[in-house]
């Protein structure tokens, strides 16, 4: 019997093994893999279980977290959501994260390994590092004023510094308090409901995920083409431009919204926006120069993150001559966010340069020690050349000061504009957009500081191109006059 | 291991010697095991709270006093008793506690382990009971048909009460739910036992002849053979499936240590087989359990989110080599029976693969005490019940921890001491009682010594 008692024993002794061997299998070997499945709320859990990093706009955080006590413990509470929804999108414990929530996530929940001063370390133990910030390169007063200026009415506005590319403004209209989506409750479904089915489409970012035809901001463009192609030498002579301009190869004719347009020089054609002779001037410069500046000024740019991607603004590139003349004013296939043609006006105020637009000024560790900056080594583009600029800076004062733009004008700096009302819809049936670009640089300062496009979807439209200078013009103003102090 | 023997082999110039006690060491170990749950009680409430739990104390001295309680009884009236088997039962009790209160902090609204400390000063009571009355356990031997008679009533009593999540084993009396299977295992294990006893040279050599395997008479086996049937048929019939699979091995392991027949593991296992595999086609409770077994994440695919296994190993794999640390796990996802059946996966996350280590070496040391005590006993029932005591351990381990961890497909089963389950931890001392009377009648034979120096 002992030596069947012994055998039974080492069969016990087996299974122990077996339990042993099989622990160790799940507990070291596969569980990297049972860590990394989706249906493990462990990641969940450990994000939500300290309060997220704050996003900065000048020097004040406008997010903050809330402690719910529930398993998944902290939630995204912001301070003037729907002006900053735009810039910040949500942190939704359902719905996940978009724009700088998103694209910053790493950083603001304490996953991203360079918060962690000894990132070895910190693989070993699992530490989980406290979210960082995100300071933004917003200006709180222009951004306060982009909004309070569209109102109730559907519209974006995008700000710049033309120097660098620092987004000043970024607002779109009607927004949402992304604070409302922040929970894994019912409320928050309920939002998420409610604002996917509101037909204004709050959550749409307007600034630079909504492409709008241009209309005539888009002249400047044509303009600069113009000039740096040496079509146009001299801006005060007088063009071969018949009015009404018959589209080539077709029998439609394009005509103005006001009289002396007939041979008109570029001055004077860009202060009172002639279609006819920028039309034709389209058609002179040829498909190949105009593309190619549009793409200088970013157009075509599939690849443009501020972090968050922008939707690429587009210049058709396989026009025949008809399509090509109505593209050159801002019409048929050109497509334009408003951030893409701030860039165009910073351009003109920049020398003719385009910097990248960004968002982020730098990242920081929870005790505020800099973890990234935006660094200089972003690239730079030559949208036209410098002469040209300067020719192109005076024709857009002459807007402001004499033209449809002089609602713009801010007593105490140089303003320049260009005005723009886009047809759209079926026969161009709907509201059109009413735009506004400019660029402003105080009495003392050294260059322009702020470069702003404004596009307002619902104008009112009693005369084509004054309603860009009549609604969107006096929003331009005020962000400008917030950017300079004034 | 041989320590014991060898010292005492050192120690035996004349027959007049004696044996050492080592109820001191005993105690040593039960003030470290006491000392090791007060600690991991505290290390849940600061890391939950921040604060040692106010009960802390008072848990202490509670589960103090009745190891201690427990000891003075050993002291009196089992002197030899091996002296691992007392704190191996306290420290997996304590660590039983500390992890179910662990988890009641997560259902605020169920608290489970004030219940779970009044079954355990149950158990300890019966554990007194049974060291301070049962002075032989060979007195037991007379009482093996009382015992299958009430073994066959427990069995069947279940049946009359309404299912609970699919099975049929518990009984509900004045708010206390008691699962009579819990007890009918240590009777049926006494009544194996004594059966075997008496009839092995009938079982091992009467019969006839079957290619290589002696069968034995139709006499002797019939009853035994009958009685394990019912068990297995009622089990069945309320689908304690991990119950009628430790009667199952229980049986064969006993048969086989009686007869030293090797031909009965072969049938043992052909017939388990076959149970197993027409259990599994065609009971739908089992067969969905082995499907899940075979694909633990087959729900996540369909959608469905994961089912308590996949969240078991999640829990597990969580828990890495060291473990996340008593209280900073998330163990309770698994879901309603986290606190019982997968109570493991609570110590395999906050414990890691250490802890969940040293947890089982705990219970291969209780089965090994179980095992050492039946190899030094001289009486065949004592040896046979001892084995059988020692194996229902073994065997209900291996079937719950392999459950849990995907090993093997799995069965609703209690983690003896660790599980919430009154009627678990109540059977559990009383296993751990008659296995200190086993190992004090072995150790205090004179021949001892020399039985397990050879």
């Amino acid at each position: 019997m002992t030596r069947h008692i012994r055998l039974a024993a080492a069969f016990c002794t087996l299974l122990l093994l077996a339990l042993l061997v099989n622990a160790t299998r799940v507990q070291v070997f596969e569980s990297r893999s049972y860590d990394d499945n989706i249906a493990n709320r462990r990641h969940t859990i450990a994000r939500y279980g300290q309060p997220r990093g704050a996003i900065l706009v000048g020097g004040k955080p406008v997010t903050g977290s809330r402690d719910s006590g529930e398993q998944l413990r902290y939630e995204r509470t912001y301070r003037d959501g729907p002006l900053y929804a735009p810039v910040t999108g949500f942190a939704s414990q359902e719905y996940g994260t978009t724009l700088l929530e998103h694209t910053e996530d790493g950083i603001l929940s304490g996953t991203d390994s360079m918060l962690s001063p000894f990132p070895l370390w910190n693989d070993l133990t699992r530490a989980q590092n406290p979210g960082g910030n995100v300071v933004t390169t917003l200006n709180s007063a222009a951004q306060q004023a982009a909004f309070d200026g569209l109102g109730t009415r559907t519209g974006a506005v995008a700000a710049i510094e033309p120097s660098t590319g620092r987004v000043l403004a970024l607002v779109s209209t009607p927004s949402y308090d992304p604070g409302s989506l922040s929970g894994n409750g019912r409320t928050a479904n309920r939002s998420w409901d409610r604002l996917n089915a509101d037909p204004s489409k709050p959550m749409l970012n307007r600034a630079v995920r909504q492409t709008y035809p241009p209309g005539s901001t888009f002249k400047v463009v044509t303009a600069a083409a113009a000039l740096d192609a040496g079509v146009v030498t001299d801006l005060d002579a007088a063009t071969k431009s018949p009015d009404p301009y018959p589209l080539p190869g077709t029998s439609t004719t394009l005509t103005n919204e006001g009289d002396g347009c007939v041979d008109a020089p570029l001055r004077s054609a860009f202060e009172w926006s002639c279609n006819t002779v920028f039309a034709k001037l389209g058609v002179d410069v040829g498909v190949r120069d105009m593309s190619g500046t549009a793409e200088a000024f970013g157009f075509n740019d599939t690849g443009v993150r501020i972090p968050f991607s922008v939707s690429p603004s587009t210049f058709d590139t396989t026009l025949d001559k008809a399509q090509l003349a109505l593209s050159s004013i801002g019409q048929y296939n050109t497509r334009a966010t408003p951030l893409q043609m701030a860039m165009v006006a910073a351009a003109v105020a920049n020398g003719g340069q385009v910097r990248q637009p960004y968002l982020v000024e730098r990242t920081t560790r929870r005790g505020g020690e800099t973890v990234s900056t935006a660094g200089s080594s972003r690239p730079v583009r030559q949208a036209m050349h410098p002469a040209t600029a300067v020719q192109m800076k005076e024709l857009m004062e002459d807007v402001v000061t004499e033209g449809t733009g002089t609602n713009a004008a801010i007593p105490g700096a140089t303003v320049g504009g260009k005005t723009g009302t886009a047809q759209h819809g079926i026969g161009n049936s709907g509201t059109p957009y009413a735009w506004f670009v400019s660029w402003a640089q105080g009495e003392r300062d050294l260059e322009p500081k702020v470069a702003v496009a404004v596009v307002v979807e619902d104008a009112s439209a009693d005369r084509s191109d004054i309603s860009g200078g009549g609604d969107a013009a006096p929003i331009a103003k005020a962000v400008m006059e917030a950017v300079l102090g004034l | 291991m041989t320590n014991a023997g060898t010292t005492v082999t050192a120690d035996l110039p004349t027959p007049a010697v004696r044996l050492p006690r080592r109820r001191g060491i005993e105690l040593t170990l039960i003030v470290v095991a006491v000392l090791l749950s007060v600690y991991g009680y505290c290390a849940v409430g600061l890391a939950k709270n921040d604060t040692v739990p106010p009960g802390a104390a008072g848990y202490g001295a509670g589960l103090g006093v009745l190891a201690l309680l427990a000891h003075i009884a050993v002291r009196l009236r089992a002197p030899y008793a091996d002296p691992l088997l007392l704190p191996i039962g306290v420290l997996l009790n304590g660590l039983g506690l500390v992890l179910i209160y662990r988890l009641d902090l997560e259902t605020p609204g169920d608290r489970a382990a004030p219940t779970q400390l009044v079954w355990s000063t149950l158990g300890v009571g019966l554990f007194i009971v049974v060291v301070l009355a049962l002075r032989d356990h060979r007195v037991l031997q007379r009482y093996a048909y009382v015992c299958v008679a009430a073994a066959l009533v427990l069995l069947t009593l279940p049946v009359l009460f309404p299912a609970v999540n699919g099975a049929r084993i518990w009984i509900r009396i004045a708010g206390f739910s008691i699962q009579p299977g819990e007890f009918a295992k240590v009777l049926l294990a006494v009544f194996f036992a004594a059966y075997l006893a008496a009839n092995r040279s009938a079982l091992a050599y009467a019969g006839r002849r079957v290619w290589r395997l002696q069968l034995p008479t139709g006499r002797v086996l019939g009853p035994i053979v009958a009685i394990w049937l019912i068990s297995v048929g009622v089990l069945v019939l309320e689908r304690d499936l991990g119950t009628s699979l430790l009667f199952f091995g229980l049986f064969v392991t006993l048969l086989y240590v009686a007869t030293g027949r090797t031909g009965w593991i072969a049938v043992g296992l052909l017939l388990a087989a076959l149970g197993a595999v027409a259990v599994g086609r065609l009971e739908p409770h089992v067969h969905s359990r082995v499907l899940d077994w075979l694909h633990p994440f087959a729900s996540i695919d369909a959608g469905e989110g994961p089912n308590q296994l996949a969240q078991s190993l999640f829990a597990f794999a969580a828990g890495g080599m060291l473990g996340t640390g008593l209280g900073r796990g998330h163990s309770i996802l698994i879901g309603f029976a986290a606190k019982s059946d997968f109570i493991l996966a609570t110590a395999g996350e906050e414990l890691g693969l250490s802890g969940l280590s040293a947890i089982f070496i705990l219970y291969g040391l209780l089965v090994e005490r179980g095992y050492r005590a039946g190899l030094a006993l001289r009486d065949p029932f004592g040896r046979l019940l001892a084995v059988g005591l020692a194996s229902i351990v073994a065997l209900q381990v291996f079937v719950i921890a392999g459950g849990v961890t995907g090993l093997i497909p799995l069965t609703g089963m209690a983690m003896p001491f660790l599980a919430q389950g009154g009627s678990s931890v109540v059977t559990n001392w009383a296993i751990v009682a008659l296995l200190i009377r086993l190992s004090d009648s072995a150790r205090r034979q004179p021949d001892y010594a020399i039985e397990v120096a050879a």
